[in-house]
């Protein structure tokens, strides 16, 4: 297994060569040697606008930095204002229900959604009306999040917004709410517009995933009779447990860099009640001029999203390894 | 945009959904009428707000707050679809987003053939660390970069200047690429690349004339992708494109979002306006964009 993630590489059909031979037959011995010629452009940008970046991130966050007057060094200042700042706990939290609303929902029904459309609609109804609702769910993943933040946020105006008007018009006004303006809706009507955006993500990778199970074996299991709850457990879910990990990991570290839709939205208000990281380091960087602070939520961020990715990447090592020991 | 699965295998056509064979297909129960009503409820609930964006575009604000939003426009009213398109200068939107997501996707995958060839098919030493190099590049979150690029820009003067954009999203996507493609390479078949390199083909020729016209399929897929992901990105073009002649069109509808002259239809219109670019994008790509999706994340 190579270090490299979510990828299983392909059995190859090549005779096997060693590891380190290039795949065009040398002429003399050269090595690889030449090929790395090709490589530089790639990593002279990558140094430039991603290294020298990051590491220049890391040295801002040792620093009061204004963005005016050069750097002052404070050492450890700013990660003490950090682990002892409420606000950044807030987004922290926030950033655990944007995960609610990107990842654990919408594989939920997505999962669920899947196997229908597969399992039933599509055997049932027909290829095409399955495709047909598969395409709808998929609508909303194609929209700018920003821009999907602005249609949301035109639905839940709080004047005269659809969904109050619609409320109004069948009787129940007293529902009638400022949703994105009272600290007690804000953060849910947040979440209701990342589920919208993401739900159809999980359900055209799964059903992807489920064109390679046999169709026979559903068939077998029918015929000893399983019923549909059973034949989802034993055969769908473990058929595309890889492209649960590859969506719990991708939407994972979607949901922990949301910044569009809250800053269409909410801009991290009422309060602190939908700030998230990204968008908290951002008003420091542009509004609060607190360029230092800024860096270090920043820097928090990209250490958090490091071991969210390491953990998956292992975690999907390990049960791998126990698939392969188990057959 | 969340990224796509990932392709390691290019062969693969996309799969449309199995047709059942004919004398399989048993007549639905009741029980799976229940299913279909359930999905296709869900299915309504998806695409509603795109309902009401559209139907209330078209209508005068007094129709709106008379006949409520769910309702079909009484008369074809365009005030505030017009007011809003010239009032950003849409056309030029258009233009500025098109030109940097164009350009970023031809760089990128340019970008990722390199490095793909030198990982993929030159196997060069300590490849995997330089895939996880760019995998990494990937997945940081643009914020870890975004103050000293912005310095970085200012200091060359390539701030507020599309040109900026581009070159970074260049690297954000083609890190992506090289990580993709690099897989794919590595199972390029040997016997063609002998059979070039016995007719006496350098190893640049091999690139340009045989690698590169066979990949094409799974490079379309990229350059689409490259495109739409640049589209639709919000947070560097927010910060670096500050005037209105270089914005992109999220950026541009996003910031006139709480302006006090937008009534209740033009800002209806301004959302159209934002969504109806990606619509054409997903009609247009529709058959590569699914086959980029769907092929098998994993094998």
């Amino acid at each position: 297994m190579t270090a490299v993630p979510f990828v299983r590489p392909a059995r190859s059909r090549r005779a096997s060569l060693p590891p380190e031979e290039p795949l065009i037959p040398q002429r003399g011995r050269g090595g690889s040697g030449g090929y790395w010629l090709y490589l530089i452009p790639g990593l002279v940008l990558l140094t430039a606008v991603i290294v020298i970046p990051l590491v220049w991130n890391v040295y801002l966050t040792f620093t009061e930095y204004r963005g005016i007057r050069p750097p002052v060094w404070i050492g450890l200042e700013n990660w003490v204002e950090l682990f002892q700042d409420a606000k950044f706990w807030t987004s922290f939290i926030n950033s655990v229900w944007m995960i609610v609303a990107m990842v654990v929902v919408p594989t939920l029904i997505g999962l669920l959604l899947a196997a229908f459309l597969f399992d039933i609609i599509g055997t049932k109804f027909g290829g095409r009306t399955a495709s047909f609702l598969r395409a709808s769910y998929y609508l909303p993943q194609i929209l700018p999040a920003a821009i999907a933040g602005i249609v949301i946020g035109w639905i839940l105006r709080p004047e005269d917004g659809a969904l109050n008007e619609i409320l109004t018009n069948i009787g129940l006004g007293n529902l009638a709410h400022n949703w994105l303006g009272s600290p007690d809706t804000a953060l849910a009507s947040i979440m209701v517009v990342l589920v919208w955006i993401q739900i159809g993500y999980p359900v055209v990778i799964f059903m992807a995933a489920l064109q390679r199970v046999d169709p026979e074996l559903y068939e077998a299991a029918e015929l000893d009779g399983a019923n549909w709850w059973q034949r989802f457990r034993a055969i769908t879910v473990p058929s595309i447990r890889p492209e649960v990990y590859v969506v719990t990991l991708t939407c994972t570290i979607a949901a922990l860099k949301v910044f569009g839709p809250v800053y269409v939205l909410t801009r991290g208000g009422p309060g602190t009640s939908t700030i998230v990281p990204a968008y908290y380091a951002y008003s420091e960087f542009f509004q609060a001029q607190q360029v230092g602070y800024g860096a270090t939520i920043a820097t928090a961020l990209t250490v958090v999203i490091a071991i969210v990715a390491v953990f998956f990447i292992r975690a999907q090592n390990a049960s791998e390894r126990k698939e392969r020991a188990g057959l | 945009m969340v990224a796509p699965a990932v392709l390691t295998d290019t062969t693969t056509a996309p799969a449309p959904v199995r047709r059942p064979r004919a004398n399989t297909r048993k007549r639905p129960g009741g029980v799976d009428w229940l299913v279909l009503a359930f999905a296709i409820v869900a299915a309504i609930l998806i695409v509603a707000p795109f309902y009401l964006i559209v139907v209330n575009s078209f209508k005068s604000p007094a129709d709106y707050s008379n006949s409520g939003p769910l309702s079909l426009p009484t008369s074809f009213y365009t005030d505030g679809l017009v007011a809003f398109w010239n009032r950003v200068n849409f056309p030029e939107k258009v233009w500025n987003s098109f030109f940097i997501a164009g350009m970023t996707a031809v760089l990128a995958v340019l970008i990722s053939v390199l490095n793909a060839f030198a990982i993929g098919i030159g196997r060069v030493k300590g490849r995997t660390w330089i895939v996880l190099l760019f995998l990494l590049a990937n997945l940081l979150p643009q914020e870890a970069l975004l103050y000293p690029l912005y310095f970085m820009a200012k200091a060359v003067g390539l701030y507020n200047n599309v040109w900026s954009v581009i070159i970074i999203f260049t690297v954000i996507q083609a890190a992506f690429g090289t990580y993709l493609l690099s897989a794919v390479y590595g199972t390029f078949p040997k016997e063609v690349l002998e059979a070039a390199a016995m007719d006496g083909a350098s190893r640049w020729q091999i690139l340009w004339r045989v690698i590169f016209p066979i990949s094409r399929p799974t490079l379309s897929v990229l350059l689409i992708f490259f495109f739409i992901w640049t589209w639709n990105e919000f947070l560097i073009p927010l910060t670096f494109l500050v005037s209105n002649s270089t914005q992109t069109v999220p950026v541009a509808i996003s910031v006139l979002q709480g302006d006090r002259l937008m009534d209740v239809t033009t800002t209806s219109a301004s959302a159209l306006l934002g969504l109806i670019p990606t619509l054409l994008f997903f009609l247009i790509f529709q058959r590569t964009l699914t086959r980029g999706i769907t092929a098998g994340a994993v094998k």
